[in-house]
């Protein structure tokens, strides 16, 4: 009965049912796309260094993330191959630097150069054309999102980096950069090229380890025998790449601050309405007080009502979230929802929806049950 | 012929109750001693502000008395917290009051159920027992009705078949009869009088609506916070039945 009775009380008023539901899916909403983009945001960071086959990354000392590389003396491949516990070492580059497109003006690009046979990091997601087309001449991959960006229509369409013509041979869907900033797939060498960068200089090793090895102790040996450079494992990497675009800028705290601010609206509307509910079934409330029932049933009764608040809330919240989901898909700065968000997302409603309902259960235990006698 | 001993199922003595604090401190009640017999349908009248239903609240284990002992089925309630009160009330006590406090949003036999949920009664046996009390008072067809369609007189049994459904040992009715017309009014006496006659249960009405009387086996009479005369009406009952079966035949015809 205590379900039943919190679900009429609720129903009983749709004006203030609604006014709950609107608050709930509002915080829901907000929540949803701040934790999303922050999802989306941390996904893109470390997207490169995910993708990479490598354990671990020797860099420029203090690299704060991938994009934002100096470079280093190719000669530390060598080092890295002479290290025990080395399979592979491959050379990379990635560098800002500027496009000119072909309908006019330019824009900041990252430039991405591997040798695809090495199996460093190679473009994924293509839609079109083929890795292996980066073989040819001037060719560059790009991603479908920044086509319009890149002054692009599609494959085959010319642009120039520097004073060098790159022509695209194939596209990616869904390579996006945190920095909203296109990247540019293309070989070593060319890279290098487009980059103006001097032929014995590269911005990464990427280091392969055999199996078994342990990534630590190798790292610890590689801090030896390279020590102008900095050594990183994929974890450290994605760690610092992660502590520096979402706090170190102050990008991640503004999501998680807005997140954050969604669950105090929301809670502050949901036990302001649920507070009132409460004030004008008081008398419900002593009559139940009256008839024996125990402060833990009145409160059964008060938390169901907040739990099918919170349900509902949730689930108008959740359709509204994944059309934003939908139509961020292709945008530069995706939202994602994933299972564990969505389960998080209803943790965080029933969690707001019992903390909102504590008011109302104070309310209640003040309640002098005499006043059944008063009306 | 011996007369049968009285069965108490409530004894309340030298009930003192204070209210307020400091200067603005009333003694609302000044000792009431009094017992409830099973079996019988007692009546509490006094004048506003006597102190009825203070008492009232006091032997529903709703109010603590400031002084005084109170036993209900045998149980004390003396040093009962109100988890303990509460629990005590839903053993033994039921309540019916002057605007009913029926659920709104619930079914006749919802608000039935209710009071048998709280009690922990649940299932088709407590739905079974709600729809017997509702038999009982004569509404088995208005089991899937709303309060707001039903009259004043089928509320107030609708409330009379809450407080009956957990089959209490003390049933108290706040004013039972004041919001209900001649007719509703009588028919509510009728039924309290008919579950009064129950040998283990006894009913206690606070009441100042005269046409109530007929129907009392005992009259309790209170003013300024004391007890101040009982009546009791041996032949009462039988009396007040051919009242009400005339007063019907006068209706109809």
């Amino acid at each position: 009965m205590t379900l039943t009775l919190a679900f009429r009380n609720l129903f009983h008023d749709r004006v203030r049912l609604a006014v709950t539901l609107v608050g709930i899916l509002f915080s829901i909403v907000l929540v949803a796309v701040q934790l999303g983009l922050y999802l989306g945001a941390r996904t893109m960071i470390i997207s490169m260094i995910d993708r990479a086959d490598g354990d671990l990354w020797i860099m420029a000392y203090g690299t704060k993330n991938f994009e934002e590389a100096q470079p280093i003396s190719a000669r530390e491949k060598y080092a890295a191959l002479a290290t025990p516990g080395v399979a592979r070492a491959i050379p990379l580059v990635a560098s800002f630097t500027d496009w000119r497109k072909p309908t006019g003006g330019s824009t900041l690009v990252v430039v991405i150069g591997a040798e695809y046979e090495d199996r460093g990091l190679a473009p994924w997601n293509v839609v079109e054309g083929d890795v292996s087309g980066l073989g040819a001449r001037d060719a560059v991959m790009v991603d479908k999102t920044y086509l319009a960006e890149l002054g692009l229509k599609g494959v085959g369409d010319t642009a120039q980096i520097g004073m060098s013509r790159v022509r695209v041979t194939g596209l990616t869907e869904g390579i996006r950069s945190f920095t909203v900033t296109p990247y540019i797939f293309t070989t070593l060498t060319r890279a290098k090229s487009l980059l103006d960068m001097p032929a014995d200089n590269i911005t990464y090793v990427l280091v392969k380890l055999q199996p078994g090895a342990d990534p630590v102790a190798v790292r610890d040996m590689l801090k030896v025998k390279v020590p102008d450079s900095e050594v990183l494992t994929r974890a450290e990497f994605r760690e610092r790449s992660l502590n520096h675009w979402l706090f170190a800028t102050g990008a991640g705290v503004a999501l998680i601050g807005g997140a954050i601010l969604g669950l105090v609206v929301g809670t502050v509307i949901v036990a302001q309405t649920l507070y009132s509910s409460t004030k004008d079934h008081l008398n419900e409330f002593a009559t139940l007080r009256a008839l024996g029932s125990s402060s833990g049933y009145i409160h059964r009764v008060i938390l169901a009502q907040a739990g099918l608040s919170a349900v509902l809330g949730y689930a108008l919240g959740m359709a509204i979230a994944l059309a934003i989901v939908y139509l961020s898909e292709h945008t530069a700065l995706p939202i994602l929802m994933t299972p564990a968000l969505a389960a998080l997302l209803l943790v965080l409603t029933i969690a707001m929806c019992a903390i909102s309902a504590i008011s109302a259960i104070g309310k209640v235990m003040r309640i002098d049950p005499a006043m059944v006698f008063n009306r | 012929m011996i007369a049968d001993a009285p069965n108490v199922v409530l004894d309340a003595r030298d009930i003192v109750k204070e209210l307020g604090q400091g200067a603005g401190k009333v003694r609302a009640l000044k000792g009431v001693s009094l017992q409830l017999n099973a079996g019988e349908l007692t009546l509490l009248m006094g004048p506003s502000g006597s102190g009825k239903t203070t008492l009232l609240s006091i032997l529903g284990c709703i109010l603590t008395p400031t002084e005084g002992t109170l036993t209900i089925a045998q149980e004390p309630t003396a040093g009962l917290g109100p988890e303990g009160l509460a629990a005590l009330r839903r053993r033994h006590i039921g309540f019916i009051f002057q605007s009913y406090n029926l659920f709104p949003t619930l079914t006749a036999e919802e608000n039935v159920r209710l009071a048998l949920d709280v009690r922990g009664e649940r299932g088709s046996e407590a739905t079974v027992c709600a729809q017997r009390a509702l038999q009982q008072v004569g509404l088995r067809h208005k089991l899937k009705s709303y309060p707001a369609n039903m009259s004043g007189g089928e509320q107030q049994r609708v409330a009379v078949a809450r407080a009956l459904a957990g089959s209490p040992s003390v049933m108290l009715a706040d004013e039972p009869t004041a919001a209900l017309d001649s007719e509703n009014g009588v028919a509510v006496m009728q039924l309290l009088s008919e579950i009064a006659k129950d040998k283990s249960r006894a009913v206690l009405a606070v009441t100042h609506d005269p046409r109530t009387i007929p129907f009392a086996n005992r009259i309790l009479r209170i003013e300024d916070g004391l007890i101040v005369g009982e009546e009791r009406r041996a032949e009462g009952v039988e009396t007040v039945h051919e009242l009400a079966r005339n007063r019907k035949r006068k209706a109809n015809a």
